[in-house]
C-alpha cells in the first residue's frame, strides 16, 4: 500500500497544489576506477546515465555528487567541468554518487497543466455524451486516479497499482480542501494552497489509508 | 443589533460552555452564538456605512464571497451530483439549509414554468432576537442568505437570481425567498460535461 503523491488542479488547470508522499529515495554510491564504464549524458541540466547500469544504476539515474562534493548542472563545486574531470586518469579511483531524477516544482506544474488538455480530450473523444474524462490512468509501475467536482477542480492521487479504496480517499482529499483551504479566510481561490492545517491532516490521511486502509476515513 | 446584545443574560453565557460539539463529521454550533455575531456583523456595518442600501449591498457581496466556497463543503460532504432540474437545485438548497442552519424550509409557489419558487422560512435563526429600529426599514438585514445562495449556484454553472418577498421582521407571517433561474453559464462548465 503505497501512495506516492497528491496533486490539486484549479478549474483553470493551474497546479495548485501538491504532496509528495512516501517516495522511496533511491541513491548509490559506488567507486569507480579508470575508464568510467557508465555512458554520461548532459540534459536538462542533469548528468544522466544513458547507458550500462549496474549494482541499482540503472539508465535514468542523476549523477548528484563526485567524491562526496555535490554536482551542480554539469559542474563540480569548484567549478570543473564534470566530463573533463572524469576523462583524467589521475583523478581515479572515484566515488560517484547517483540517485533517482525528481521532478522540479517547475516540472510539476508543467505536467499538472499538460494533464489538463488529455483529460479535455478523452472526455472529447467518447463515443457517449457527458463523459466523465480520465478517472483511472494505468501503467506499470502506478496509476493515477483523478476526481473532477462539479466545480472543475480535479484532485489527482497517484498511487501503487495494487491500491485500493482510492476513491473514497479522493472524497476525504476534498473533504479536507473544503475544510482547511476554503475555510481558511486567508486563502484566495485559485491561488496555490499554503495552508500548514491542510496539509498535516492530508499527511495524516494518508498515513491512515496506507496503514489501515478506507474502512476507517 | 444592541437589542440582541441585552437578549444574552448571565444563563445563556453559561451554557455557552458547551457550544461546540463534535457530531458526524460537522461541527454543531450553538445557534445563538451564530446569531449574536451575525447581529454583531450587522450593526457593525450599519454603523460604518450610515446608508441601509450600502449595508445590503454590502452583506449581499459577503455571502457572495462565503457562498463559492460553501459550495465545496456542501458537495464534499453530500455527494450529490449536478442538477438537470431545477427542482433538484429546489431540494438541494433546502438540504444546504438543513446542513448549515440547521432549518428545513418548505418549497412552494412554483412558477408554471418551472424556473421560480419561494423558500418560506417558519423560524430564522439569523433573526431570533432581531427588531428593526424605524430609521433601517429598508434594511434586507438576512442579505447574506441571498449572496451566499447566488455565489453557491454560479460555483455549479449555474446564474440565479433572489430576493425576499415577505419578511417576518417587517410584519409578515414568514420570510419568504423567491429563487429564479436565470442561465447555465455555459462557458464555464467544466470539461466532460457540456
Amino acid at each position: 500500500m503505497v501512495i506516492y503523491g497528491v496533486y490539486i488542479v484549479s478549474k483553470s488547470g493551474g497546479l495548485i497544489f501538491n504532496h509528495d508522499h512516501n517516495v522511496p529515495r533511491i541513491e548509490n554510491e559506488r567507486t569507480f576506477n579508470f575508464p568510467l564504464d557508465l555512458k554520461l549524458n548532459y540534459e536538462n541540466k542533469k548528468i544522466v546515465v544513458s547507458f550500462g547500469q549496474k549494482d541499482g544504476i540503472n539508465v535514468g539515474h542523476v549523477l548528484t555528487a563526485v567524491n562526496g562534493g555535490p554536482v551542480v548542472g554539469r559542474e563540480l563545486e569548484n567549478g570543473r567541468d564534470v566530463f573533463e574531470f572524469l576523462e583524467q586518469a589521475e583523478n581515479f579511483p572515484i566515488s560517484l554518487r547517483f540517485s533517482r531524477a525528481r521532478m522540479t516544482t517547475n516540472e510539476k506544474i508543467f505536467l499538472a497543466s499538460m494533464f489538463y488538455p488529455l483529460f479535455a480530450i478523452a472526455s472529447q473523444l467518447s463515443p457517449e455524451p457527458r463523459c466523465s474524462g480520465i478517472e483511472i490512468l494505468e501503467a506499470d509501475t502506478f496509476r493515477l486516479h483523478c476526481y473532477q467536482t462539479l466545480t472543475g477542480i480535479k484532485f489527482i492521487v497517484v498511487a501503487e497499482p495494487t491500491q485500493s479504496g482510492i476513491e473514497i480517499l479522493l472524497k476525504r482529499v476534498y473533504e479536507l480542501y473544503a475544510d482547511y483551504a476554503l475555510k481558511n479566510p486567508f486563502y484566495s481561490l485559485e491561488m496555490p494552497i499554503r495552508c500548514e492545517l491542510f496539509e498535516t491532516n492530508l499527511q495524516n490521511l494518508l498515513e491512515n489509508v496506507e496503514k489501515s486502509g478506507t474502512s476507517n476515513v | 443589533m444592541s437589542r440582541a446584545g441585552t437578549k444574552l443574560d448571565s444563563k445563556k453565557v453559561f451554557c455557552m460552555k458547551n457550544i461546540l460539539r463534535y457530531d458526524e463529521n460537522l461541527y454543531i454550533i450553538n445557534s445563538e452564538l451564530f446569531t449574536l455575531t451575525y447581529g454583531a456583523l450587522v450593526a457593525q456595518l450599519l454603523k460604518d456605512y450610515e446608508n441601509v442600501e450600502d449595508v445590503n449591498k454590502q452583506l449581499e457581496r459577503m455571502g457572495y464571497n462565503m457562498g463559492i466556497r460553501l459550495i465545496e463543503d456542501f458537495l464534499a460532504r453530500t455527494g450529490s451530483g449536478r442538477c438537470y432540474d431545477f427542482r433538484d437545485t429546489a431540494e438541494k438548497i433546502q438540504t444546504g439549509f438543513k446542513i448549515f442552519l440547521g432549518i428545513t424550509p418548505t418549497i412552494t409557489n412554483w412558477s408554471a414554468a418551472g424556473d421560480e419558487f419561494s423558500l418560506c422560512f417558519e423560524a430564522n435563526p439569523l433573526t431570533e432576537f432581531v427588531e428593526l429600529p424605524d430609521h433601517c426599514l429598508n434594511l434586507k438585514y438576512c442579505n447574506v442568505l441571498i449572496g451566499v445562495l447566488r455565489g453557491a449556484c454560479e460555483m455549479v454553472q449555474m446564474e440565479i437570481a433572489c430576493w425576499f418577498v415577505q419578511d417576518q421582521l417587517k410584519n409578515d407571517n414568514v420570510t419568504e425567498l423567491r429563487i429564479k433561474f436565470i442561465k447555465r453559464l455555459e462557458d464555464a462548465i467544466p470539461a466532460g460535461e457540456d
